[in-house]
Parts: C-alpha cells; structure tokens; sequence
C-alpha cells in the first residue's frame, strides 16, 4: 500500500515540456502532400460504402475526390452540409469501426483510404481561411424553436433549423457550448480550442439566440418551452454516471471518470490538474480509455483500466484500445469491483471479483485479485437523468423514445443525441439526429 | 539467359534499348554515364549546319502530365536541336565510339532542305567513326518555322529528296525519324523507302500544349509570359505510337523495312510490345528523363527474363510477332461473342463496373442481389465491350470469357456459330460483297 507520507494525488508531476508533448495533438494533420497522395486512393465508388456506413451520410468519395482536385472549399461544404460538426468529427468519430471499415481499400488491401484525415484536412482548410459563408438562412418562416442542450445534437439541430429561417433559442446548463465536445472528449484530441472555434463558426450563421447557463427543471420548464415556441429539440445527453454497486468512499479520489476528463479540458494547464500514482480505471468505454490515457499522460506510473468482459464486448473500438495500450495502459478483463479498500477515509485500491461467462451469463467466479490504487475513475456509463423534463415524455429503457425522426411521445418535442433511445452514443449519431429532427420540425411547422 | 544482342542494319549493340535523340543524349557526359549504367546505344542529340550555334530559351522547356500519385504519363518539350558548336559535338562522338566500340553511336542531323548543306555534313559525321545517322524529320516546335524537322516529315516528297542526298553522301546506314502529326503514317514511311532510307523511327513528338495556368492564364510550359507548343511524349502518347509502327509494319509497301520503336517505353513489357509490333530495336527518352539512366538495367532484366520464360532466343525472333493480329475493322469476325465476368472472391465492391456501364453502356451489371450490395453481369444484356474490366480498380477481377459455338447468347438468343464472318459479307451491309 502507498506510503502515507507520499501524497496519493499531485498536480505538477512532470515537466512543462512534457505536458506540452504529452497534450499535443494525437493524431496530427496530414501535409497538404500526403492528403493529396491519400485521396488519389479513393476509388471514387458508386453507392460508396463509406458514405452508407457515415450516420451522417456525407457523400465521402465527392469530399475526397475534391481534395484531390485541389478544391478544399468544395470538399468541406460536401462534409459540412450533411454533418456541420464535420470539424470534430474529423477528430473523435472511430472512424475504424464506420467509413474506414466500409472502405473498399480496406477490404482489398487492409488499409483503408484514410477518410477521417482526409476529412479534417479539408475542414480545417476551411476553417482557417473560411471566405465567404458556406451556408445563408432561408427567409425567416416565423416561427420560433426551443433547443435544450448545445451538445453535438442540439448544436446540430439549432444550424439547420437556422438554415431553414427558423428562430431558435439554445439553451445549455454549462457556462459554455459544445457538450461533450467541450467538457468530455479527451485533450489531446482537440487542441487549440477547436471545438469553441466550431461552434463559433455554427453559430455566425444567425438566428440562433444563446442562453448558456439555463438549467431544464430550475431556470425553464418544458411546459412553457413547449407552450411558448413552435416546437422544442431535447438534446440533453446523459447527466447521471451509473454507480458501481459496492460503498464508495467519499474520498475525491474515487471520482467519475468524466468529471476527471471534464477537469482536464477545462484547466488552464494539465499541470493545474492532480493525478494519482497507481490509477485504475473500471469501465470499457472511450470514457475509460480517454481517462487511462490522460492519467498515464499526466504523470500517472501504473493505469490499469478493469472491465467485467472480454475485449470484444469493449465499446472502445479496438483501436482505442490499442491507444491506451500505446500509452502504457494495461487492460485487464473478466474482473468486477467488489470492494473499495479504504483506510482512514482514504481509497487504497479495489478488490475485483473476477467474472466469466457461464450459460450465457456473467458470473463471479468466486477469485479475487486486489489491485493498489490511489486513483480510482468509474467509467461504467451514463445514463438518463428524466427528472429534469417535468412533463411525462415515453422512455424506453430509461431514454426518451422517438420515432425514426426523434419525435417524441409529445406531439411539439423532438429529442436527439446519446438521450434518445436506441443510439450508440456517438457524437457523429448525434449531429445527425439533430439534423434529421430539425428537417422533420420544419415539414411539420411548414405543413 | 537470352541473348539480348541486336543488329539493327548491321549496328551492332549489347541490348535493343538505345537512348532517343534528345537532352539525355546532348554531351559526352550524359552519353558516358548513359553507357556505363548499360545502354546499348543513343542516338547523339540532333546536330544542325555549321555556324552560329542554335539558341535555346532560358526558362521552361519542359512540362509534364501527371497521374494519380504524381506519376508522369506525359512529357512535352520546347528544347531545340543541340545548341554547342558542331566541332564540340563531332570531337565528343569521335571519343566516345572510341571509348565505347560495342555500343551503338548513331548520329541525329537536321539541316536546311538543301543538297548541299547535307552534302558538306555528312563527311564530317562519317568521320567521327559514329555507326549510322538519323534524320530528324520529325521535330514539331522551333525548327520546324525553319523549314526543318516535321515541316519536312509532313512532306513526303522533301523525305524521299532528302533521304536520296544521304544515301548518295554517306556510306552509313540512314534512318528517318518520322513525325506522327501527320494523316497517315504511311506516306511518310513509303517515301523514306522509296528515297533509299535503310529503317524508319517512329513517333518523334506530337504537337501540344500541356495545359494553363488558370491564375495567370497562360499557356504550360510558358517563357515569361508566352509559351509554344511543344513535343509530347511519354507513356501517354505510346499507343499512338504503337498504331503508327504496326500500320507501317503491316504496309505492303514498307513491309520489311527496318523499325526503331519510339515512343513512351518505360517498362520491358512496353519495349516488347513495340518488337512484337515491328520494331528492331526500340529508343528511349522520357523514361530516363523521369527516373535516371539505371532504367536500363530493368529493362533488360524484364525482357531478358521474359524471352527465357516464353522461350525466345534472341530479341530478332520476336519481331513482328503480333503484326498479324493487325486487322482491318471490316476483317473482325462478327460472330465473336465475350461475355464480362466478374470474380466474386476478388470483387472489392466498389461498383464503378455498374455505375459506368449503367450510365455510359449497356446496363449489363446489377448492384443489388438479394437485397444485399452485389456486383453480376447481366449476360442478357452485356454486349462484351470490356468497359468494366478496363476501369476496374482490382487486376484480374473482371475477365472476358469467350463464348464457344453452339453456347447461347443470352443477349440476342442465337447460338454462337462457329462460322467466321465479317462486314464485308455482313447482311445489313449494302455495300457487301455477293
């Protein structure tokens, strides 16, 4: 067990220059010489099977074959048109398990066109000399949006509505727009504020009125919103962090995991942000790999992320998981927390029940294993918090059920993003169930 | 091993693959880096009359047209004949034929369409000990205005004159270098026959303009703010070339007659297609303007190896091989039937085949097979145009298969005859023969 004169937590482990390093941009930007070599792969195919496998559906051969053909504006109106957080995307979308997959090259040759770089090379293009407005609003129609959340959904959703001369309102309970997009993707995937430079880009196309800081339940109530505009978008993500089942200690070592991420994209410095020196991580999601890695990054000596199955029920793509592996994160499976190991109020590690499958269902096989810990970041999911709605809308399995344009059992309120039923909690899913549910709202308010 | 050794009217040379008339073949330098890394010959970059030595511009002389990942498939050029004094020129092919004995050394020349000015250079070139000359006929930009280069190639007439002078001036061996801007090759060839030229060596370049630059809105390549067409060649111009040896190979007025083999060669396969087609020897000039002098090296290599495969002793075997299979289109059997194929385990699925034929053909390739994304040939409709084998990404995956006599067409619902027939005997032709 860690030496009681060794504090468990510490900001300030390493070096400015290795903070610098370390926060750098993961996956940096092809040259404009290896974009160009990279598009002339695309095969141009009909009926592309990247653009069939892109929740958005951009039409991905016409965005590459203009990268290729040298006309970048042209490629990011293509990208921007069907997914206007096309930006970031470029940069969290797994884009092995979507349009990469899908990629003809990938099955030929085991190594798809690089769609997800080629896409942030022609975005970023873009966004750095933008010229004239890609997309104008439509002549006002009169009539009047609510949308809840400024996440990838609601974002989404408050851009086309614009487009289509729709007055919108946007409300978020954080101090700033972008949802997971700003509090809850990892550092080093977004550098240099790209996503508050996104959303400003979304927002400069007008009429869209920003209410940061409102709070659905305290500072507006779905009733009034309902009754006061034309129709309402829920884009409200996933407020509640499912608990791990065993007594937790109150110690702030034991923390959410996205807490932790939310911390680190919003400090000043990496160094400002305190890290333990033996971190596990129990869960098998992004949320796990995004807070294994960026304790590894700040400083953290043994990252051990614990998840209760095998690695291909992990919903971190195995690229993630190869990342965190990179990254110096070991990966154990077939274990379940079974007790916080607590002294003085203090965490010490976590006693794991190792686990298989037996008759199709998981069990405990009766094994323990302790693992030291100072750190430890809960990273089981998410999940739905209702309470906040105040009027009775349809769940199905604790989200809200739409039908396959997010209208919800509320014949004025559509819902989009990870509180929608029946989504992988993608942000490219995301972006568009907003776009679709802002199409469907404006057929119903032009009907 | 194959012996790779040819005798091109007599000139002796360690390999068929001899450098163009062209900058690579310009001074001593390059000709001795070119022998060392193997060429079997050059011919010596074209030499002009006697007196003030020929400018060339001092900005871009070439330009290229590239492929996807930057390959270069096309050339052009603006650069004239040499421009270093004929005494230069003369002293350096004297040493280097003596340095390099087994190589062929064959001497370009463009002057005035005059007797005497071929008369007073032919002696000179002769005495250098270099093996044959060539006549630039065929230079399209620059000389041209002068009255030289393809002005005198697109006149037949100015050919057989001109061939006749050297015939009667020079003891080597004369090859004219056809221009193929011109209607039909043909007539070119035929006259350099008549006049008593020993071969004929085609294409030199064909006249173009590689593009425009859209910003300043001038011509590529440009001097300053004017450009000139200029010379193409390179991969892109070689079935050009190809058509333009086979139909002299095939003229029974020229047939037998000596062919060097230019035009875009930059593989083994490339220079084996050109002898298959009629050429003695083949020249090069892009390819090793592109990648260097060591292409030689591949080259031989390829063609060697290639000749062991097929069991071909020496390149001479393989001379005109394919001519035969030069037809007219009226000598087509009519009652050929292919059908496209497409092999499921290689098909990568990315349905261009369909899209192209849906769009620009027959509507033969369907994309959808039990509701799933599937790529077949619709026999009934296919008329086995191979479209979809040509554009497709994956070798080998569409194939064209034959349909043998008796097999029904599914398309027109006749058995395949086994009868050959053509156009001639075609009944929807008014014009058939009884």
């Amino acid at each position: 067990m860690s030496s009681p004169t060794v504090p468990p937590l510490a900001a300030g482990r390493l070096s400015q220059a290795e903070y610098a390093r370390n926060f750098a941009d993961a996956h940096p930007p092809l040259t404009p010489v290896q974009a160009q070599l990279e598009a002339e792969r695309c095969y141009y195919c009909f009926d592309a099977p990247c653009t069939v496998a892109c929740p958005t559906g951009i039409d991905i051969p016409t965005f590459i074959a203009r990268i290729a053909q040298g006309n970048l504006r042209g490629a990011a109106r293509t990208i921007l048109e069907e997914n206007v957080l096309g930006g970031m995307c470029a940069r969290v979308c797994p884009t092995e398990v979507l349009c990469e997959q899908a990629c003809v090259r990938h099955t030929q040759e085991d190594k798809p066109v690089t769609i997800g770089l080629l896409q942030r090379r022609a975005t970023d293009a873009y966004f750095a000399e933008p010229g004239a407005p890609l997309f104008t609003r439509a002549a006002p129609s009169g009539r009047r949006v609510a949308v809840v959340g400024a996440g990838p959904a609601g974002l989404s959703c408050a851009h086309r509505l614009a487009m289509l001369g729709h007055a919108v309102t946007l409300y978020d309970d954080k101090p700033k727009l972008g949802g997971l997009n700003e509090y809850g993707l990892a550092t080093y995937k977004t550098v240099d504020g790209f996503a508050q430079k996104e959303i400003d880009w979304l927002l400069s196309i007008g009429g869209i009125e920003v209410k940061a800081r409102h709070s659905l339940g305290r500072d507006m109530h779905l009733d009034a919103l309902a009754r006061d505009h034309d129709a309402v978008f829920l884009g409200l993500g996933l407020a509640g962090v499912n608990t791990l089942g065993i007594a937790e200690p109150a110690d702030a070592a034991a923390r959410a995991a996205v807490d932790f991420i939310a911390e680190l994209r919003q400090a000043a410095s990496p160094a400002d942000v305190p890290v333990g020196r033996r971190v596990v991580v129990i869960g098998g999601g992004m949320t796990a790999v995004d807070a294994a890695v960026q304790s590894r990054l700040l400083g953290a000596e043994d990252v051990t992320i614990v998840y209760r199955r095998g690695p291909d029920a992990m919903s971190a793509s195995g690229d993630e998981q190869r990342w965190a592996q990179t990254n110096g994160v070991s990966i154990k499976h077939w274990a379940a927390p079974q007790q916080m190991l607590v002294a003085g109020g203090r965490v010490l590690g976590v006693r794991f029940a190792r686990t298989e499958m037996r008759a199709g269902r998981l069990v405990n096989s009766g094994e323990c294993f302790d693992l030291e810990a100072d750190m430890v970041l809960k990273a089981i999911g998410q999940s739905f918090e209702a309470q906040p709605l105040g009027l009775s809308l349809t769940l199905k399995d604790g989200r809200i059920a739409t039908d396959a344009e997010g209208r919800t059992s509320h014949p004025k309120i559509w819902a989009g993003g990870d509180c929608r039923h029946g989504g992988r909690d993608l942000t490219v899913e995301a972006v568009e169930h907003g776009k679709v549910a802002a199409l469907a709202i404006d057929r119903v308010l032009r009907a | 091993m194959a012996d790779l050794s040819s005798s091109f009217l007599g000139i002796k040379s360690p390999n068929p693959f001899w450098l163009a008339s062209a900058p690579p073949t310009d001074k001593e330098i390059n000709v001795r880096r070119a022998f060392e890394a193997g060429w079997g010959g050059v011919v010596w970059k074209t030499l002009g009359e006697d007196g003030p030595p020929i400018v060339n511009v001092n900005g871009k002389r070439y330009e290229s047209l590239l492929s996807d990942q930057r390959r270069v498939i096309g050339f052009n050029n603006i650069e004239l004949i040499t421009d270093r004094p004929l005494r230069t020129n003369l002293d350096e092919i004297r040493r280097i034929k003596r340095d390099w004995p087994e190589r062929a050394l064959v001497v370009s020349l463009m002057v005035p369409c005059e007797e005497g000015a071929w008369k007073a250079i032919l002696p000179m070139v002769e005495d250098t000990g270099c093996d044959g000359v060539e006549l630039n006929f065929g230079c399209p930009h620059g000389m041209s205005e002068r009255g030289m280069g393809s002005a005198v190639g697109q006149v037949p007439e100015y050919i057989e004159m001109v061939a006749r002078w050297c015939k009667l001036y020079t003891r080597l061996p004369v090859i004219v270098k056809l221009t193929p801007n011109i209607a039909d090759i043909r007539h070119p060839a035929r006259a350099a026959k008549a006049g008593g030229a020993d071969a004929v060596s085609l294409i030199n370049t064909i006249n173009s303009v590689m593009g425009v630059d859209l910003h300043s809105m001038r011509m590529k390549p440009s001097v300053g703010p004017q450009g000139s067409h200029g010379g193409y060649c390179g991969p892109a111009v070689k079935p050009i070339a190809l058509n333009m040896v086979a139909e002299i190979a095939r003229d029974p007025a020229t047939a037998g007659l000596p062919i060097s083999g230019i035009g875009g060669i930059t593989t083994w396969r490339d220079a084996a297609e050109f002898i298959a087609l009629g050429a003695g020897n083949v020249q090069v000039c892009t390819a090793a303007m592109v990648y260097g002098f060591k292409i030689v090296q591949d080259l031989c290599d390829g063609l060697a190896n290639f000749m062991d495969e097929q069991g071909y002793g020496s390149v001479q075997q393989m001379v005109g091989l394919a001519v035969p299979s030069i037809v007219n289109w009226n000598q087509l059997n009519l009652n050929h039937v292919e059908k496209a194929v497409i092999d499921q385990d290689l098909c990568i699925q990315c349905g261009r085949c369909h899209v192209v034929c849906e769009d620009t053909s027959h509507q033969a390739i369907s994309a959808m097979k039990d509701g799933r994304r599937h790529f077949e040939v619709i026999e009934e409709e296919c008329v086995g145009c191979n479209l979809c084998a040509s554009i497709c990404p994956v070798p080998g995956c569409i194939s064209m298969k034959v349909l043998q006599p008796g097999q029904l067409d599914k398309r027109t619902g006749q058995l395949v005859s086994a009868d050959y027939a053509n156009w001639t005997t075609h009944p929807n032709n008014p014009a058939r023969a009884a």
